[in-house]
């Protein structure tokens, strides 16, 4: 009874796992690290309730990846939103909170509605809710129909997942959480967004046409893009982490999104290869933003701010947070050996490979692509320089920083098991890419067995898969840590043999003896040369005031630069202003007058009734 | 043996990367019409380096410390990927083209921390703007490597390190790697080896706290990635025509065509640096967007197949 209850609401292929696999990652270390996290910030009562809304966030975020039931999906789908809402206005005391919690609740009801259209769609052809049902009922849906079907996932878990111009929610809720929920919601919440898309998208629909996949690839390049240039102009140290988010969830679909091409062009191989880039960044992801979310935490727990122009000098006072925020920083921008590079690796890889098989103008669309992937690794690497360097290097800027100590055990050890994940999962790549294939082979439908893959020993046979004839390209993760690690000893020793006393001095100040913390670089000087050269996107502007004694003397200065938020200011806000005239217009209609209630009620029944005898 | 080939090739590293930077401020010397150092200056620099005690700032932590020895090993790693004795290929399989931009991102963003490390705001400027530079490097590289692998069919270093033809796609793909090289470099347009300008270094800021041997580190490892880059220039546009069977003789007209080779793109480039005026710092940004443009260029020509 109960196994044919499982069999029928429950589907535990490779992908499934794979994603149960990446939500426990990360969010085990996470609650192993709310133990510390909590105290003392929180009322033990409070304390309680976190753990309780916790659970149910992990439990119908597992449902959602493994039902296979549309209704059930629906339901876990909204548990999880509203369970993280209940974690978005968690510090209720806060204004931000609440703002923050409004944007996110209308932001995902309104992704939520688009998918529930799709879900009738696909219901009105599988006459079933069966997830399988409708993969075999499919092949009927006529190519309109399909390509709405699309749209309306894309829309739908494109707000989830917080693809550009959708992200607007994500950079207010994800910081507004607790720390130990803003790792969970980057880390694996966003994820079954992506995993809606695989599942639905490649999975059930199968990728038919071409544009799919290139739509895709615009939007993710363009998240991409985006979500990085604005995590370099941002100095609350946890929103800088959820813009990198919308660029990182860009980069994954890069992978899911070529993936989608190769196989409208029935490039199996190619489209299994891209999609193990996809997956593979994708857990790579949830483990360093969640890494890296916590050791964010680590600080505003010890320092009570967020805002790094008041940090610095931290790595003196919080060595081992410093450690493990350095490991995450080095994962995020692509550093070898640890995993962030493999993905990234992987990724242009699959452009390369794709390039030299499809034609034409193609081909130099996958090559701008690729382009501005690695432009945005570069300024993801500049953008962690700013966030570890300020932070945590130099002098404190503030007394916030001054008196920040080292936080306490069960927080170093969630840090900590993440930190090693980091490490493992860039060294034992070739390992975990099996594994990999298995869940994009279930996605995709190919058989993985069939294609000869040389992808164990990290060989990619450039030929389609056919190995053997044809140059290969090849990476060797650990032989590259070892070569790194050895060189690094070997030139210690010669370092430090024979070698006369470093002496300690203060820094080079031209000879002006007071150099302090006010005279160090900060955030907002350091994104300048960004600020100027994007600055058709930024729309920076400045506000200077003087104020003066006598027209001599000049009392105080005051200094402030922003930079335009464009999507809110030329999408979202005229939309609102056009919400709320039109809720102006409506409510002449509604004077207050029973009688003319009553006309409405019976003019709307009449239509209602002429509806129904078209069908 | 594979251990042997792996010493012989860090040694040729460390021991002839000097070397280019010497050539080159001699030749930019004898076209202004002076004499200049010698050729050896940068060993005798290195040698003295080595024997100075160090002085390191009271705000720096243990980033600072470590930051020259990981860019020193990384850039050397990445050494390690260029296939100096191309018939004796013992190190295939660390990595592709690819892996050696990833490599040297590792190298700058230690360097880039550790300059913000001491707290001096003059090291902080410097890694803003390294950071600035090498991130719009960053598209321009990808595409390089994407235009070298449409060409080839890989992106293996060593497929373009053979023989084949020199095509016009071949070209621009050097023209716009020169570029990158003049801004990865610190040479003229971007940067400026030879000042120490408040207002427009970029290199020499960062490094400007170091001192003793972590500093003959840095520079060492800047000979290195320079030499690198010069042969992957050289590499495209000058490849190598090698009869007859593999025995040492070949071997040594190998290393011979190969400091030619590198010594040529090492003169052209002193020709640049003599010839064009440092740029603003916000006009390196067009400076790169005219290398990316080149970039595209060459992707075209390539994937037209001429």
């Amino acid at each position: 009874m109960i196994s044919l209850l499982t069999k029928q609401l429950f589907l535990f292929d490779p992908l499934a796992l794979f994603f149960l696999a990446v939500i426990f990652v990360v969010s085990l270390p996470s609650a192993v690290y709310s133990i510390g996290y909590l105290k003392n910030s929180y009322s033990p009562k409070k304390i309680f309730f976190s753990w309780i809304i916790l659970c149910a966030f992990l439990l119908s975020m597992a449902l959602v990846v493994s039902t296979r039931n549309l209704i059930i999906f629906l339901v876990a789908w909204e548990i999880m939103s509203l369970v993280s809402y209940l974690f978005v206005i968690f510090d209720t005391t806060h204004e931000k909170s609440i703002q923050a919690g409004m944007i996110y609740i209308v932001m995902t009801h309104l992704g939520t509605v688009f998918i529930i259209a799709a879900f009738m769609i696909l219901r009105n052809y599988a006459h079933s809710f069966d997830i399988l049902a409708i993969k075999t009922a499919c092949s009927v849906i006529p190519r309109t129909e399909k390509n709405i079907i699309f749209l309306l996932f894309l829309i739908g878990f494109g707000t989830k997942a917080g693809i550009v111009p959708l992200h607007i929610w994500l950079p207010y809720a994800h910081p507004q959480a607790p720390s130990h929920v803003s790792s969970i919601m980057s880390g694996a919440m966003i994820k079954t967004a992506i995993y809606g898309i695989i599942r639905f998208v490649v999975f059930i629909l199968g990728a038919s046409y071409s544009w799919w996949g290139i739509l895709v690839l615009i939007i993710a390049v363009t998240s991409c893009l985006v979500g990085v240039i604005y995590a370099l102009m941002e100095h609350d140290i946890k929103r800088l982490l959820a813009y990198h988010s919308v660029e990182n969830i860009g980069i994954i679909l890069l992978g899911v999104g070529l993936a989608m091409y190769f196989i409208s062009i029935n490039k199996q191989y190619l489209a299994v290869f891209s999609l193990i880039a996809g997956l593979y960044h994708l857990i790579n992801h949830a483990i360093f933003k969640g890494l890296l979310f916590l050791c964010a935490g680590s600080v505003y727990k010890a320092t009570g701010t967020r805002d790094i122009e008041k940090l610095g000098g931290l790595i003196k006072r919080m060595p081992q947070t410093a450690i493990y925020f350095l490991v995450g920083s080095m994962a995020i921008s692509a550093l070898p050996p640890l995993n962030g590079f493999v993905s990234e690796w992987l990724t242009l890889q699959a452009f390369f490979l794709g390039a030299l098989q499809v034609t034409g103008g193609m081909k130099l669309f996958l090559g701008i692509t690729a382009a501005m992937l690695a432009l945005t690794s570069g300024l993801a690497a500049a953008c962690f320089v700013k966030a570890f360097g300020i932070t945590f290097l130099a002098e404190p800027r503030s007394h916030y920083a001054l008196n920040a100590k080292e936080v306490s055990l069960s927080m170093k050890i969630g840090m900590f098991i993440l930190s090693l994940l980091t490490i493992c999962f860039g060294l034992a790549a070739a390992i975990i890419i099996k594994f990999l294939a298995k869940a994009a082979g279930a996605a995709t439908g190919i058989e993985i067995s069939s294609l000869k893959f040389s992808l164990n020993n990290f060989v990619l046979s450039t030929n389609g898969g056919l190995a053997g004839a044809g140059s290969n390209s090849y990476l060797s993760v650990p032989l590259l840590a070892f070569m790194l690690i050895m060189l690094a000893i070997a030139g210690f020793g010669f370092y430090v043999f024979g070698r006369k006393r470093a002496e300690i001095y203060k820094t080079w100040d031209c000879g002006y003896y007071k150099t302090d913390s006010r005279n160090e670089y900060t955030a907002t000087a350091f994104s300048k040369p960004f600020r100027i050269a994007f600055s058709f996107f930024l729309l920076p502007y400045r506000r200077t005031q003087k104020i003066r004694e006598s027209f001599y003397h000049v009392k105080s200065f005051s200094y402030e630069t922003h930079t335009t938020q464009v999507f809110k200011k030329y999408i979202y806000n005229p939309a609102l202003t056009l919400i709320f005239r039109s809720a102006k217009l409506m409510r002449r209609i509604q004077p207050g007058s029973i009688h003319l209630y009553l006309g409405y009620i019976f003019v709307i029944l009449i239509s209602l009734l002429m509806f129904m005898q078209k069908f | 043996m594979k251990i042997f080939i792996l010493i012989l090739q860090l040694a040729w590293f460390i021991a002839l990367a000097p070397f280019l930077s010497g050539f080159i401020t001699k030749i930019k010397n004898n076209i202004r019409m002076r004499k200049g150092p010698s050729i050896f200056q940068p060993y005798y620099n290195l040698a003295k380096l080595f024997a100075k005690s160090e002085v390191i700032s009271e705000t720096a932590s243990w980033i600072f410390r470590v930051s020259p020895l990981v860019v020193f090993s990384s850039y050397l790693t990445a050494s390690l990927m260029i296939p100096v004795f191309i018939l004796l290929k013992p190190f295939s399989f660390i990595g592709d083209f690819l892996a050696l931009i990833f490599i040297f991102a590792l190298g700058r963003f230690f360097l880039a921390l550790s300059a913000l490390d001491t707290g001096s705001s003059f090291s902080g400027m410097g890694s803003s703007r390294e950071m600035f530079i090498s991130s719009l490097v960053e598209p321009t590289i990808c595409l390089i490597v994407f235009s070298i692998s449409l060409q080839f069919g890989s992106t293996d270093i060593t497929v373009f390190s053979g023989m084949h033809t020199v095509s016009i796609a071949a070209i621009i793909t050097a023209l716009s790697l020169f570029l990158i090289t003049i801004a990865e470099t610190s040479r003229v347009p971007v940067d400026n080896q030879e000042t120490h300008l408040e207002l427009t270094m970029v290199h020499e800021a960062m490094v400007l706290e170091y001192s003793g041997r972590s500093l003959a580190f840095l520079e060492m490892a800047a000979y290195i990635k320079q030499m690198i880059l010069f042969f992957l220039i050289a590499q495209i546009i000058f490849p190598v025509y090698l009869p007859g069977p593999i025995n040492l003789v070949q071997i040594f007209l190998w290393c011979l065509w190969y400091l030619a080779r590198i010594t040529i793109v090492a003169v052209i480039v002193a020709f640049v640096e003599v010839a064009v005026a440092k740029m603003r710092l916000f006009r390196v940004a067009d400076f790169l967007g005219f290398a990316f443009i080149l970039g595209i260029i060459a992707v075209v020509c390539a994937v037209m197949g001429v």
